[in-house]
């Protein structure tokens, strides 16, 4: 416990200023909020809270949180030198998240999507039945929707306190994006760091397009668990996002400032397909035969249209604007022990 | 999933039950605890391995093949420990690599294609995590393995001989029954691993194996393992042919109940028997806020109506970063 003189002038508070990790440049906190989080000096990316993430990512006060009551039990009774409960209260209050994900709908540029950030802080921002549980429901709302989903992960993986439970959430989130292939409906992932173990072993490397911010680490086994199993130490520059660029495991590394005209350019590229009740027809691909004369027609005018006695209404965009009656979505009953 | 006591606050784990963890550990860990490779001449006819992923090797850690349960075709997929110092080498200690999976993803396809149900055996201590799997893609292989499995149009029984390890053990052990011998485990990471981080010292290894809850029977309990295939006496070690024969006879209950339902139904269920693995509650939607009053320059802003003052707060404002950047916990 510090001893405080009632006279002794207060210090600064010590969170007023945070060292860069990077170029070591001591960094005004409330610049860094100005900043989003960028060092000003030499650009490093500094962790984001899932609130800073979705001011940075959504049209303003577009963003409607879903889910937010889910709440995490401790199944296992686990503790090791504090109980999990004691955990979760702690990082409850922390962060003033009830666990390490936020989803919810909003929308980037105009378009809607289901969105699912996380929260480092929150326990490392590793994923127990409660993360699993609002990915899933994400996917789901999204493939319901036709509207593409988006996770932007920061996590140390699987939380250990939850066990094979946790070691489930793999699977459980994985599961839905084996719909959404079938029904044709997008998934991107962005990896921030850091993102690793469980979180990366399941949906965030299969995402149709992954996007990494720069220099994030993102690796499969962390850093000390692969040195004391294998016993070397890892090179350089291994589990970074470039490392993962250079492999062919990421499709672009995106820095902060462009993430969100990035996220908007791929929403418009990679739309839903148009529709699923099994009646799609060749006119309503836009890489069909009759689709790609339309899209002529489009560009040529109407007078195309009369000649060739073909319908050249724009093509649907498919987001989101049709009911539809995609796979059936088993809400899982009253899950709670 | 099973219901179990909503424990409020937990203790540590007992001396006893550390002992009977770090027990059941060692057996599923024992040096003559019978391979995948020993157990299939005993419960299969024909196998016929396959080799190879098409894209970068052969890994000698997983193996997968065709063959004959009681006359009819089914495809065997099962991670592959050593034997002796040989073995093990070749077998890299039963830890795959990338191309391990990308095989058993090749061997699911082709049983997917030709309608065989397909047979796991888990005995991993966990996918390798060297600089070579992670330049190869370790994650995208057990992530993806998981997402087939999840859409395969065949039954699958999957059975947990050894260590279930973490991603490794998983990537082949999606299934819509998953059955596990008596001295089995399954974990979320190895107990060596937890202890490391959680204690930061791989000697509480033990006390993390019972925290974890690892054994089989906390597995059925928890709802990841569906039942418990018996051990012949002091365990699996002491009679393979017993062992091979409970396994044969649990496999082929299995697949008889399995393969009666219709494919709709069949996926309908796992995929359900995914979405409920995990306990949580649903409260209400009330957010929990910092304890932290709004600034002296809102309090005054809001009851003076300056502009700009009395509006919807941001997220950031809602959820802000604290200063420093320094939470060191991990997961697996």
């Amino acid at each position: 416990m510090p001893i405080k003189f009632p006279f002794s002038r207060r210090a600064a508070p010590s969170d007023a200023w945070t060292k860069c990790p990077a170029c070591d440049a001591q960094v005004f906190n409330k610049q860094l909020e100005r900043t989003s989080r960028l060092c000003p000096e030499c650009g490093h990316h500094f962790r984001m809270s899932v609130g800073e993430r979705i001011d940075l990512l959504l049209d303003p006060n577009s963003f409607e949180e879903r889910d937010a009551g889910l709440e995490a039990v401790d199944r296992l009774g686990f503790h090791d030198d504090r109980s999990y409960s004691h955990r979760l209260e702690a990082s409850q209050v922390k962060t003033g998240l009830r666990d390490a994900v936020v989803w919810g709908i909003g929308r980037i540029e105009g378009q809607r999507v289901a969105i699912g950030i996380f929260d480092f802080r929150f326990m490392g921002g590793s994923m127990g039945a409660v993360v699993g549980e609002k990915l899933a429901r994400c996917f789901e709302t999204a493939l319901d929707e036709r509207i593409p989903a988006v996770v932007v992960s920061a996590s140390g993986g699987a939380r250990m306190q939850e066990g094979t439970l946790a070691l489930m959430q793999l699977a459980k989130t994985t599961a839905p994006l084996a719909r959404m292939d079938a029904a044709g409906v997008p998934f991107i992932a962005v990896l921030t760091d850091p993102t690793t173990g469980g979180v990366l072993a399941s949906f965030a490397s299969l995402g149709d397009v992954i996007l990494a911010e720069p220099k994030a680490l993102i690796g499969f086994a962390g850093a000390r668990v692969a040195s004391d199993t294998v016993g070397e130490e890892m090179p350089e520059g291994f589990q970074t996002a470039e490392f993962l660029l250079a492999h062919g495991f990421v499709d672009a590394i995106v820095p902060r400032g462009e993430l969100r005209t990035t996220l908007s350019r791929l929403l418009r590229l990679l739309p839903a397909a148009p529709i699923d009740d099994g009646l799609l027809t060749d006119a309503e691909r836009a890489w069909g035969p009759i689709g790609a004369l339309s899209g002529l027609a489009e560009r040529v005018g109407g007078a195309v249209s009369e000649t060739i006695g073909i319908d050249v209404d724009a093509l649907d965009s498919g987001n989101g604007s049709r009911p539809t009656g995609t796979a059936a979505k088993p809400r899982p009953g009253e899950d709670q022990s | 999933m099973s219901e179990g006591p909503l424990i409020v606050d937990a203790a540590p784990p007992s001396p006893e039950a550390i002992e009977a963890a770090w027990r059941r550990v060692q057996l599923a860990r024992h040096p003559q605890r019978p391979r995948t490779l020993d157990l299939v001449p005993l419960i299969f006819t024909g196998f016929f391995e396959l080799h190879g992923d098409r894209a970068f090797g052969d890994d000698a850690a997983i193996v997968a093949g065709p063959a004959l349960l009681d006359g009819r075709p089914v495809m065997v997929i099962g991670h592959q420990k050593g034997t002796d110092t040989e073995s093990h080498i070749l077998r890299n200690f039963g830890s795959p690599h990338p191309e391990g999976f990308r095989k058993a993803q090749r061997a699911m396809r082709l049983a997917d294609k030709l309608g065989l149900p397909v047979v796991t055996f888990l005995d991993t201590a966990g996918a390798f995590p060297g600089p070579a799997a992670e330049e190869r893609g370790q994650a995208e292989a057990i992530a993806s393995s998981v997402k087939l499995m999840t859409g395969l149009q065949i039954p699958i029984v999957v059975v947990v001989l050894g260590e279930g390890g973490s991603g490794g053990a998983l990537a082949i052990g999606v299934g819509d029954v998953v059955l596990a011998l008596e001295n089995a485990v399954y974990s979320v990471i190895s107990p060596e691993g937890c202890a490391s981080i959680l204690w930061r010292s791989r000697d509480e290894a033990r006390t993390a194996a019972a925290a974890m809850r690892m054994t089989a029977d906390d597995q059925v309990e928890l709802g990841v393992v569906d039942a418990i295939i018996a051990e012949p006496g002091e365990g699996a070690h002491t009679d393979h042919e017993a062992t091979a024969g409970a396994v044969k006879a649990a496999i082929l209950s299995a697949l008889r109940r399995l393969t009666a339902s219709e494919t709709d139904a069949l996926l309908a269920t796992r995929y359900a028997r995914l979405r409920g693995m995990g306990a949580y509650l649903e409260t209400g939607a009330g957010r929990i806020r910092p304890p932290e009053a709004p600034s002296l320059r809102r309090r005054i802003g809001r009851i003076l109506h300056l502009p700009g003052v009395p509006r919807r707060p941001r997220w950031s404002e809602i959820w802000p970063s604290d200063g420093n950047d320094d939470e060191s916990e991990r997961g697996a």
